[in-house]
């Protein structure tokens, strides 16, 4: 199971994906800058990505509480945060982009 | 607009819970404290983050929500006469000739003190911009992250960008003295009281405002004045909206701000310190709660209560060289009552 991640830079990456795990973490995990201030906890808003739009019809609805979010942090049309994607086999190939607001900035 | 110092032995930068409860823990070794926040209102990301979520790791309350615990610190501190003073940031801090540190806000209050306590958590709240592509030409000319006076924008047509309560709120109160109002949103769905959401779309419906749908993606305009923006609607297409003012409401980010400049040692946007005495790498400041680290850091409000009693001690010292400090328990000490007024 992979997902497929395009960086900042709109490089794209081949990521080994583990079900269950948030999209998020296999990110964080992967050593990419990502920002995911709270953790995981979708109280923050900088794990946002961009989803492919022809994936986005396979992922569950966002919660209220990510609508929030999203409307706080400037998402888009195909914009979700990615602590609320939780792999599953039908995600394998998922395609999403970094959004600006969650990539830490180098200190 | 510059005032006289005003002159203590102690100025807390920030009235979240730990600088709340250094008010106690400096109080009781009669420590006066002023207090400073960038926020309307004290409790820092308890009560404007979470003021209502359930914190669950407080010991001897199970549950507390940050409202709640805000106002249980508010009261515990009041028997040692805190000054508080919200709206303000601080923005220059110095280190005078006789030892004690002047404080500067931007809304021009200054402060003298012996000691500086930086309880600053994440920094200080600022509004959350929008990344739209050359924003800040426009920035406080005819884009605004906040109302100051709503007189100034009688007559001007404004767009208000967003869908929580203060872009709900201000879009009903200034309706009626602006030329034109409209309302911009991602969704049809808002995170604020439902009846303002309902008073918007009475608006609408009786033709004193235009809701539009989309995301705004550039913007128009010369020399910082704005004529109107570009949107992209949820159906892909762009469409123009007209506009000489914007108002983007996106909610409060926290950034460091000021405190870089202040001359500290930082790392990572932090403030190293001591576990002794929780003092900065300038004798006097002291940083607790989040804003700091050590080895073991845990971002918790406990560990930041601990940093405060520690503090306060060290901070004594430093304040009163000379002075003898004994260790008293508020259970046994009738002199530790007596301050708290319940001897």
């Amino acid at each position: 199971m992979r997902i497929i991640l395009v960086d900042g830079k709109g490089c794209e990456h081949e990521l080994e994906a583990v079900e269950g795990w948030r999209v998020m973490e296999i990110i964080r995990d992967y050593g990419f800058p990502i920002v995911a201030e709270c953790g995981g906890a979708c109280a923050c808003g900088t794990c946002q990505v961009e989803v492919d739009p022809e994936w986005a019809s396979k992922l569950h609805e966002p919660r209220e509480d990510e609508l929030d979010q999203l409307d706080q942090n400037y998402g888009g049309e195909w914009s979700r945060l990615s602590c609320q994607l939780i792999m599953t086999p039908e995600l394998d190939g998922l395609r999403v982009r970094l959004a600006d607001i969650a990539i830490r900035e180098a200190a | 607009m510059t005032q006289e110092a005003i002159s203590t032995d102690v100025v807390i930068i920030g009235a979240g819970p730990c600088g709340l409860f250094a008010v106690f823990e400096l109080g009781l070794l009669d420590m006066k404290c002023h207090l400073i926040d960038i926020l309307d209102k004290p409790g820092g990301q308890c009560a404007e983050l979470y003021p209502e979520k359930p914190i669950y790791d407080i010991p001897a309350l199970p549950v507390v929500s940050g409202q709640e615990l805000t106002e249980r610190l508010m009261e515990q501190a009041a028997p040692f006469g805190p000054q508080y003073h919200y709206n303000e940031m601080v923005e220059e801090l110095e280190k005078l000739e006789d030892g004690r540190f002047r404080v500067k806000t931007d809304g021009g209050l200054v402060f003298e003190a012996k000691v500086i306590v930086i309880a600053a958590g994440g920094g200080s709240f600022q509004p959350k911009k929008p990344p739209i592509p050359g924003i800040e030409a426009y920035e406080g000319k005819s884009v605004f992250y906040s109302v100051k006076r709503m007189e100034n924008f009688r007559n001007k047509k404004v767009l208000i960008s967003g869908g929580g309560d203060s872009a709900l709120d201000w879009t009903i109160n200034l309706q009626p003295v602006v030329q034109s109002m409209q309302l911009i949103h991602r969704r049809d769905g808002f995170r604020a009281a439902p009846d303002s959401v309902n008073k918007m779309h009475a608006l609408v419906e009786e033709k004193k405002m235009q809701f539009h749908l989309g995301q705004i993606t550039a913007l128009h305009g010369d020399n910082g004045q704005l004529t109107g923006v570009t949107a992209k609607g949820n159906d892909g297409q762009d469409y123009e909206i007209e506009c000489d003012t914007l108002l983007p409401f996106f909610g409060l980010t926290m950034k460091l701000g000021p405190i870089a400049n202040w001359g500290l040692n930082l790392h990572e946007n932090l403030i190293p310190v001591d576990t002794e005495k929780f003092q900065t790498s300038e004798p006097g400041i002291f940083a607790i709660g989040d804003i700091n680290t050590y080895p073991g850091k845990l971002k918790l409000i406990l560990s930041g209560f601990h940093e405060a009693a520690l503090m306060a001690q060290a901070a004594f010292k430093y304040a009163n060289p000379d002075a003898k400090v004994t260790f008293q328990y508020t259970t046994s000490s009738t002199s530790l009552q007596k301050k708290l007024g319940v001897a």
